[in-house]
């Protein structure tokens, strides 16, 4: 197990191209998180200390309501205001390349969220859904590496959420809706698939796998599936 | 009557007090009853809750073994325990005793009133709140069991019979939250007007204590955010009921709809529990640092400002539930902002420390425990608020660990802080120190053993609300934490057991609490500990200063109490 006190090193290991991106706002929002909590618990047991209650020694009267007082914490807020709008300026972009600008992409998966399972349809060596070697999957997605994959997901019945840790990609299933993500795979592996959402008695244990193959293996599989 | 004693508090007091256990004790008109009527069904709830959790946690350490009294449990009855224990302990729990009980008890005593300005609505208010406990109870003993679709209801889970197989218990479970609305609405308006109408002579706005502002804000925002939910939970419930269609998709309906109504509300929801706890705080670090309280007006803005940047923050909850992706960066924007006001008080508050006289009592120490827990809670917000963190971290036991850093603190660092310090003036009696500091530290301790390994779980990609997490490839290395976790839960229930045992004894053979034990300058420790019914004899207190006027350079006391007249409070006239 990686050390309690180093968190980035709890992160699974990444598997898709954007991972990375996603890593490194986390760990921007870390390394900044961190340094703030040294300094308010550093302050804040050095007054704990100095200032413990001793005999014939009385209080400051520090009203902290003047400007000249005030703005030893008017900086520090000040700080937090420029770091916070900073964080959001790195994570747009981030934001928009893993939720916004989809690549264009070859294949297409369709993927149906239902009480407990994951519907996975395929469109065949023809690239086309509603043709005739279209081929449904139970709780299995097969891609190839270092492709975009675009996934149009669905719901039958309640609210699920496809969630590949390894790849940094969440996405609510919603009926009623079609929703569209995508992702791209950095390594050939099999990956667990998590719902991320309370669905039901079966939510505890509902999941896929994503079975991530090289190309000369993924052409295999679709030889062996479509001969 | 009551009532119109305490309307017009001009009327001589003694005389007028009701008499008789049904009349005092019970249905009782005053505030100080009624607060202890909101403490008692908060504790209750608390044990409920806090068993609730014990038995997840039990699940998830070593799941599909027998817990302890109960048995093995199904995923069924794990969902149920996940929905009941997050509901419990939001509406059950923190409601009732931060705002219930300490606004009922402090509003008036702190503004120098004598009771509330509508007594009855208050006695009408705790009684509808002990309808809605009572209905919320009943919920677990129907066929069906009680509601499983988590304390957020999402439909359509929460939609349909089928998708649960949780029939009656649902409807309860809106009609206790119904019920429970209206007691806090009731409730919110008594104190807004109270705070309003009723303040003694000179006490301006900016005199007020802050926990009294916090009170008002929270009651507020309550008041300016339960609407829509009603709203929806009255859809939610005509779709379960006639078959309305507002969240099924299949006839038109939209689940999101449900979200934002639910999200609208629950994300002011978060600072209506929180205000009172950074009020009881903010209380209590200026007593025991014998300093006034650093930047009382600014507080006083950064806290309105909050309140009202939480009305725009809601969707933060909804990054990913499928709503355009184009709206996640502005809400954001507005979340990680939402920071800025909080960094304010938490600075402020360390900054109170600052060439203080600080002495730990336990009143202070919760506070402390509140103030360096809820640092944690506020730094890893920002993870969850960053729209492309969230992608990941949303719904994994990272948030888990996230909120109860956050509402623990808030709810029972919070909580304890404002019950050691207020104890004396509620029940008369000073509660034992040493079982107080034994109570702070085993809770701090198990509190960071149960939740900080959550954190990590979450990174490592635990998603919540699982009943069985070696059913995942990914988690099974890692149970040892979750055991931990477990092992600290377990301690953290034991641990409350130092606390009954404190206020047990207290009552049947404390030490009799003077009128002002901690030597405060705010106006309810100018009352008799308890306050007699009406709060004061025939002379009301006046205001002449702030709340927070310690260790005024040249007076003889470190403190200066807010009524004490001018002329013998050492220091030239018209001081504030």
């Amino acid at each position: 197990m990686p050390s309690l006190l180093d968190w980035l090193a709890w992160l699974p290991e990444n598997a898709s191209t954007y991972g990375a991106d996603i890593d490194g706002i986390i760990a921007i929002i870390w390394y900044t998180t961190v340094a703030w909590f040294l300094l308010c618990f550093a302050a804040l047991g050095a007054f704990l200390v100095l200032y413990r209650r001793r005999p014939g020694r009385r209080a400051a009267y520090v009203k902290g309501e003047r400007i000249r007082e005030a703005v030893w914490i008017l900086v520090p807020v000040a700080i937090v205001l420029v770091l916070d709008l900073w964080l959001d300026v790195l994570g747009a972009p981030v934001w928009a390349r893993v939720k916004i600008d989809r690549p264009p992409t070859e294949l297409t998966l369709q993927v149906t969220g239902r009480q407990f399972n994951w519907d996975v349809v395929h469109p065949g060596p023809d690239g086309r859904f509603g043709t005739e070697d279209d081929r449904q999957f139970l709780d299995e997605l097969h891609v190839p590496v270092s492709r975009p994959v675009r996934i149009v997901l669905r719901s039958k019945d309640v609210i699920h959420s496809f969630f590949l840790p390894n790849f940094r990609l969440k996405q609510d299933a919603v009926p009623g809706r079609e929703i569209t993500g995508w992702f791209e795979a950095t390594r050939p592996g099999t990956y667990e698939l998590p719902c991320a959402m309370l669905c039901g008695f079966g939510h505890s244990g509902m999941k896929a796998y994503l079975h991530v193959h090289a190309q000369a293996d993924y052409d295999a599989w679709v030889r062996s599936q479509w001969p | 009557m009551a009532v119109t004693t305490a309307a017009h508090p001009a009327v001589g007091h003694a005389a007028h007090a009701p008499t008789g256990f049904w009349r005092t004790c019970v249905f009782s008109t005053d505030h100080k009853i009624i607060a202890r009527q909101y403490l008692a069904l908060g504790v209750a709830w608390a044990l409920a809750g806090g068993l609730l959790a014990g038995a997840m946690r039990w699940q998830l350490a070593w799941p599909d073994t027998a817990i302890p009294l109960l048995g093995e449990i199904g995923p069924d009855t794990y969902n149920m325990m996940v929905t009941m224990h997050g509901t419990i302990m939001v509406f059950f729990v923190a409601m009732p005793i931060l705002l219930g009980a300490f606004g009922n008890f402090l509003i008036p005593l702190m503004i120098g009133a004598r009771d509330m300005v509508f007594p009855r609505l208050n006695a009408l208010s705790v009684w509808t709140f002990a309808a809605a406990s009572a209905v919320m109870l009943a919920s677990f003993f129907v066929p069906g069991g009680a509601a499983s679709a988590g304390w957020t209801g999402y439909p359509p889970l929460s939609a349909r019979v089928e998708y649960t197989g949780v029939e009656w218990g649902l409807n309860l479970w809106i009609l206790a939250l119904a019920l429970e609305f209206a007691s806090f609405l009731m409730g919110g308006v008594n104190y807004l007007t109270t705070a309003m109408t009723l303040r003694a002579p000179g006490l301006t706005l900016f005199r007020m204590p802050l926990v009294v502002w916090q009170q008002l804000v929270a009651a507020m925002l309550f008041l300016l955010s339960v609407g829509p939910l009603v709203a929806g939970a009255v859809m939610l419930l005509l779709d379960r009921t006639l078959g309305t269609a507002f969240y099924a998709p299949e006839m038109g309906g939209d689940p999101l709809l449900w979200q934002h109504l639910f999200w609208f509300f629950g994300h002011p929801e978060v600072y209506v529990v929180l205000l009172p706890a950074l009020g009881f705080v903010l209380e209590v670090l200026p007593v025991f640092s014998r300093k006034p309280v650093f930047g009382y007006r600014w507080i006083v803005w950064a806290t309105v400002v909050a309140g009202a940047l939480s009305f725009i923050v809601w969707a933060h909850h909804m990054f990913i539930s499928g709503m355009d992706p184009r709206l996640a960066m502005p809400f954001s924007v507005t979340t990680i902002l939402i920071s800025v006001p909080f960094a304010y008080i938490v600075f402020a508050m360390i900054a109170t420390l600052w060439r203080g006289s600080i002495g730990f009592e336990p009143p202070m120490l919760w506070a402390l425990g509140f103030l360096t827990m809820f640092i944690v809670g506020g730094l890893t917000g920002i993870f969850n608020g960053s729209a492309p963190a969230d992608v990941y971290i949303n719904n994994t036991y990272f948030v888990v660990a996230h909120f109860h850093y956050t509402l623990f603190s808030a709810v029972f660092f919070g909580g304890f802080t404002g019950v050691y310090f207020w104890f004396p003036k509620m029940f008369g009696r000073m509660l034992g120190p040493r079982l107080g500091h034994l109570h702070f530290w085993l809770t701090l301790i198990c509190f960071n053993v149960t939740f900080f390994p959550q954190h990590h779980l979450g990174l490592a990609g635990m998603v919540r609300r699982v009943a069985n997490p070696l059913q995942y490839d990914a988690l099974v290395p890692l149970q040892g934490l979750n055991v931990v976790s477990t092992w600290g839960a377990i301690g953290l229930l034991v641990a409350q057991a130092v606390f009954v045992a404190n206020v047990v004894v207290s009552l049947l053979a404390g030490r009799r609490a003077p009128a002002n034990p901690w030597q405060a300058n705010t106006l309810e420790w100018t009352a008799p500990s308890p306050p007699p019914h009406l709060n004061w004899g025939r002379d009301e207190p006046v205001v002449h200063r702030g709340p927070y006027e310690y260790s005024l350079p040249g007076a003889v006391d470190d403190w200066l109490p807010q009524d004490r007249p001018p002329a013998r409070a050492g220091r030239r006239p018209g001081t504030t």
